[in-house]
């Protein structure tokens, strides 16, 4: 069938089979590896895009589903060589070891910072409870967060 | 790799549009609404729909909580998150707000919908208890026009229920009475897995006493609410001894299995403790007028 996706902002439009979950058609069919896949089973949130700016585990959405709603990846997170304050937070604060769960963990964090741009320690560590990061290295994720939410603004001025 | 076995896609635009689809591909056809039961469950097997009828279209039209009449009315397609940030029902119904803090992860919660688990009738599944322990009221609609079934004769059994084929959950419907207060309590292991036990219950006091008491033990083999703790409840005054004693029926009534989460008497001990603790939380709401 064919699947017309928005993707930051670009439309793709490909012929899969209903079955494709939107993690493989955004790296199979569309080469955007930014997004991860770890677990199948929606436990891990590599595979966390944003869907109409709220983040899912695109292992447990189909392709087709997603059709008519705004996905924004990884990939979409740096605009004109200048980094995401999340991105440039993580780089800050060695927000990522193996960097496994990372693109997942920044899409969850932009999503944070969109709705609420001050979040407590409790606050950040609630919206990546869907999260693992298996090097286990959450106190500098969060660290990494925190540092995006102070940097924001000034980022926002330049 | 885990994906679903080969199946027929097609989008609803409409209920009405909905029902035909399901009628026109016969019983191996199934609704998708959030996905966050249904997509494991193809992934696994467990579940091989030949035409997946995908309902998100109808997420605006029948997503809403909202006071009508002396109830609240939830549409099937309300998502988990919305039900968490719910301050009407926070307010009202502070049992929807204790079970949805602890349904899955943040992430899942922005899917999934109150529609979809009660579909599913997983027996560790939250909502199913959420909705039987506050007197529910589940309206479906089939082309022979619309049914208002309570919880009881909704969920059947383990992944049962009384839905026809062609048959779609359109609303849930939860009374709200005077002086009542509910609860809900959760033991896991960690964030967004299944309930090691839980409980949710609900209060309605007259005056001094428990007018009707409602408890729904969950993942511990016992039946959709605990009748023989609700009538212990019934015309008794409230008081931490007479829960407790409550919460003892329930761990002696109920039968789990021993598996990775815990042995059987661990389960059967936990409930309790929960029974008794959701006992509380719900009696302090209702005497301070949560409904």
């Amino acid at each position: 069938m064919q699947v017309t996706l928005s993707v930051n902002e670009h439309e793709y439009s490909r012929d899969v089979e209903a079955r494709v979950l939107l993690v493989h058609f955004l790296r199979d069919h569309l080469g955007l590896t930014g997004t991860h896949w770890g677990c199948d089973t929606s436990n891990c949130g590599a595979c966390v895009v944003l869907m109409d700016g709220e983040p899912v585990k695109s292992c447990t959405v189909l392709a087709a589903s997603a059709a008519g709603h705004q996905i924004s990846t990884v990939e979409g997170l740096e605009v004109d060589g200048v980094l995401d304050p999340v991105q440039q937070g993580f780089s800050e604060e060695h927000g990522l070891q193996c960097g496994f769960c990372t693109p997942g963990m920044l899409m969850s964090a932009r999503a944070l910072l969109q709705r609420n741009p001050d979040p407590s320690e409790a606050e950040i560590r609630e919206a990546i409870s869907g999260q693992i990061c298996r090097c286990t290295g959450y106190a500098t994720i969060v660290r990494s967060i925190r540092w995006a939410a102070e940097h924001s603004s000034q980022q926002a001025d330049r | 790799m885990q994906v679903p076995a080969p199946f027929e896609y097609e989008r609803a635009t409409s209920v009405e549009d909905a029902l035909a689809l399901l009628e026109r591909h016969g019983p191996d056809a199934r609704l998708l609404a959030g996905g966050h039961s249904l997509l494991p469950m193809m992934k696994l097997r467990l579940a091989s729909p030949t035409h997946l009828i995908d309902i998100d279209p109808l997420a605006q039209e029948l997503g809403y909580i909202r006071e009508h009449e002396g109830e609240i009315r939830i549409g099937a397609m309300t998502r988990h998150r919305e039900l968490l940030e719910s301050e009407l029902l926070a307010r009202r119904l502070a049992i929807f707000t204790d079970a949805e803090r602890v349904i899955a992860d943040p992430v899942v919660r922005n899917r999934g919908t109150i529609g979809g688990a009660l579909c599913q009738a997983d027996p560790s599944e939250d909502l199913s208890a959420v909705c039987a322990a506050v007197g529910a009221q589940v309206v479906t609609r089939s082309r022979h026009g619309e049914r208002v079934l309570g919880m009881h004769e909704f969920h059947r059994s383990a992944y049962r229920t009384a839905l026809e084929q062609a048959e779609i959950v359109l609303e849930i419907r939860v009374p709200l009475r005077q002086e009542s207060g509910s609860a809900y309590e959760k033991l896991d292991r960690r964030v967004g897995d299944w309930a090691v036990a839980a409980a949710g219950v609900a209060l309605e006091l007259d005056g001094g006493t428990i007018r009707r008491a409602a408890i729904a033990p969950v993942a511990v083999g016992a039946e959709l609410t605990c009748a023989t703790a609700e009538h212990l409840l019934a015309g008794q005054v409230p008081s931490d001894e007479l829960f407790a004693r409550a919460a003892n029926l329930v761990s002696q009534t109920c039968a789990p299995v021993s598996d990775a989460r815990g042995s059987a008497d661990y389960k059967r001990h936990a409930v309790g403790v929960l029974v008794e603790r959701a006992l509380r939380r719900a009696a302090t709401r209702a005497l301070s007028e949560e409904a």
